[in-house]
């Protein structure tokens, strides 16, 4: 994802103009910021957009309002989620990759990891998760199965996932399946490709 | 009976009543934010309680099809405590958000001069930010103190139909109905206000800018008196129209004034 496709994507909104002073002046204001960011999705519309899909008008347009600040990307976007609704804080950790910053908001992570509104555990773990330590990864990757969280949502699953998320899962696979319960189908294809998918082969000793 | 409960603490009920509200019809609910039982000794933890009221709480709702909305303000028992009141500097953040339908609940407890200040400079938020207005009217010495409350919401210039008087009883509505404020009514299980009591005010007063509660909170309360009071209102003779101008129509027209309710989506709206 690139500020350039969702700009290209917002082509839309009803009130263009709107999102176009909002980024001009969020570049010379940047505490201008807390106001646009909190309006945003009643200026520009909650609904998909075709194309990113998976993207909101409002997320891709606070997103975009986060990537317009000259500096300080990091300090805002802590501010914004601490301050934010459950949208915006949504859409500050959609928009953690596009911004130049390092591994400091992995706090936000966290954060939001620990919370149990499955919409943002969803939004944090995109490609900025790449930051977050092995085993935090995996405890949130568990925690979408728990949850109801599509696996879809989880970037570069395939290449991270490892044998000790396959154990986790396996154990899982067996509480379920003695509760008479099932697993959703794409964490048992998971489980299936990393050639653990007979929980009964790999339940682990208690 | 489609019911929409203006003022309702979800945050101190259970999933328990989630479910049962769902139930009986209710389908939006306004938080407002207010005292929580025991004294709040920092801002931090106004932070926190306001960012439940606009993130946890209506998520939580929405599992049950609940549309959940809030209110934002310092109330007044706690505008006494120093320690607390510097959360008035961080309202206007949270006063732009797409769940703040007004400002709420403010208003008068013990009527010092710290309730004074922090009610007249919240009405002055509430129309900075183009927001309706939710006051919260004493337990004590009440007939005195909604005199004093309709003096500073004169005074404050916001426009009355914009303003929601609330717990009023038989005594008090006198002082406010010919305000041009909207008149609320919460109907406790005991004391207060009861579902019988409030259909003789709606056969004296009409069902015009009257709002009906539940007020339901950590104290012993009933989310479901909204949905006894529409009954107890069609067996005493009232139309299904007048149940749902009264538990419906009006709620969504006082805080359709905010521009921010969004009832888009939710199911079982033509109940
Ligand atoms: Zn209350």
């Amino acid at each position: 994802m690139t500020p350039h496709r969702l700009r290209a994507a917002l082509r839309g909104v009803p009130d263009p103009r709107w999102l176009d002073a909002a980024l001009r002046r969020v570049a010379t204001d940047p505490a201008a910021i807390a106001r646009l960011f909190a309006t945003a999705a009643r200026k520009c519309g909650r609904g998909p957009l075709p194309d990113p899909p998976g993207w909101t008008v409002d997320e891709a347009a606070r997103a975009l309002l986060l990537t317009a600040l000259p500096a300080g990307h990091a300090a805002a976007a802590e501010s914004l989620y601490r301050y934010g609704d459950a949208a915006e804080k949504r859409a500050v950790l959609r928009a953690l990759p596009l911004l130049p910053i390092g591994a400091e908001c992995v706090p936000l992570l966290h954060d939001a990891i620990r919370t149990d509104d499955t919409r943002l555990v969803a939004a944090a773990l995109g490609r900025y998760a790449r930051h977050l330590e092995q085993p935090a990864w995996r405890q949130a990757v568990l925690k979408c199965v728990f949850t109801g969280v599509p696996l879809a949502v989880v970037d570069d699953l395939a290449g991270r996932a490892d044998g000790e998320l396959a154990a986790m899962l396996a154990g899982l696979a067996a509480e379920r399946h003695a509760a008479g319960r099932s697993m959703p189908a794409d964490a048992a294809d998971l489980l299936d490709r990393l050639g653990a998918g007979s929980p009964s082969t790999t339940i682990p000793e208690a | 009976m489609r019911i929409f409960d203006p003022h309702i603490h979800m945050t101190s009920r259970t999933t328990d009543d989630y479910e049962r509200m769902a139930a009986a019809g209710v389908r939006a609910v306004v938080e407002p934010a207010f005292w929580q039982g025991q004294p709040r000794t920092s801002v931090d933890t106004f932070v926190d309680y306001f960012d439940s009221l606009i993130g946890w709480e209506p998520f939580r709702a929405g599992q049950f099809g609940v549309r959940h909305h809030a209110t934002v303000a310092l109330n007044p028992k706690e505008a006494n405590d120093p320690r607390c009141r510097p959360v008035l500097d961080l309202l206007p953040r949270y006063l732009d958000k797409d769940g703040v339908v007004a400002v709420g609940e403010i208003g008068y407890d013990s009527m010092t001069p710290a309730e004074d200040a922090a009610f007249a400079g919240q009405l002055a938020l509430a129309v900075a930010h183009d927001l309706p207005a939710l006051v919260h009217t004493p337990h004590r010495d009440k007939a005195r103190g909604v005199e004093r409350t309709l003096a500073v919401v004169a005074e404050s210039g916001i426009d009355p139909g914009r303003v929601l008087v609330d717990h009023l009883n038989e005594v008090t509505v006198r002082l406010v109905r010919d305000t041009g404020c909207w008149l609320g009514f919460s109907i406790y299980p005991e004391t207060k206000m009861s579902p019988p009591r409030m259909v003789e005010l709606l056969r004296t007063y009409g069902t015009e800018r009257i709002l009906v509660n539940s007020a339901a909170d950590w104290g012993r309360s009933d989310p479901l008196l909204t949905r006894a009071t529409g009954e107890a209102m069609l067996l005493a003779g009232f139309t299904e129209d007048d149940v749902d101008r009264v538990l419906w129509r009006n709620p969504v027209e006082f805080y359709g004034q905010s521009g921010r309710l969004d009832l888009a989506d939710l199911d079982g709206l033509r109940g």
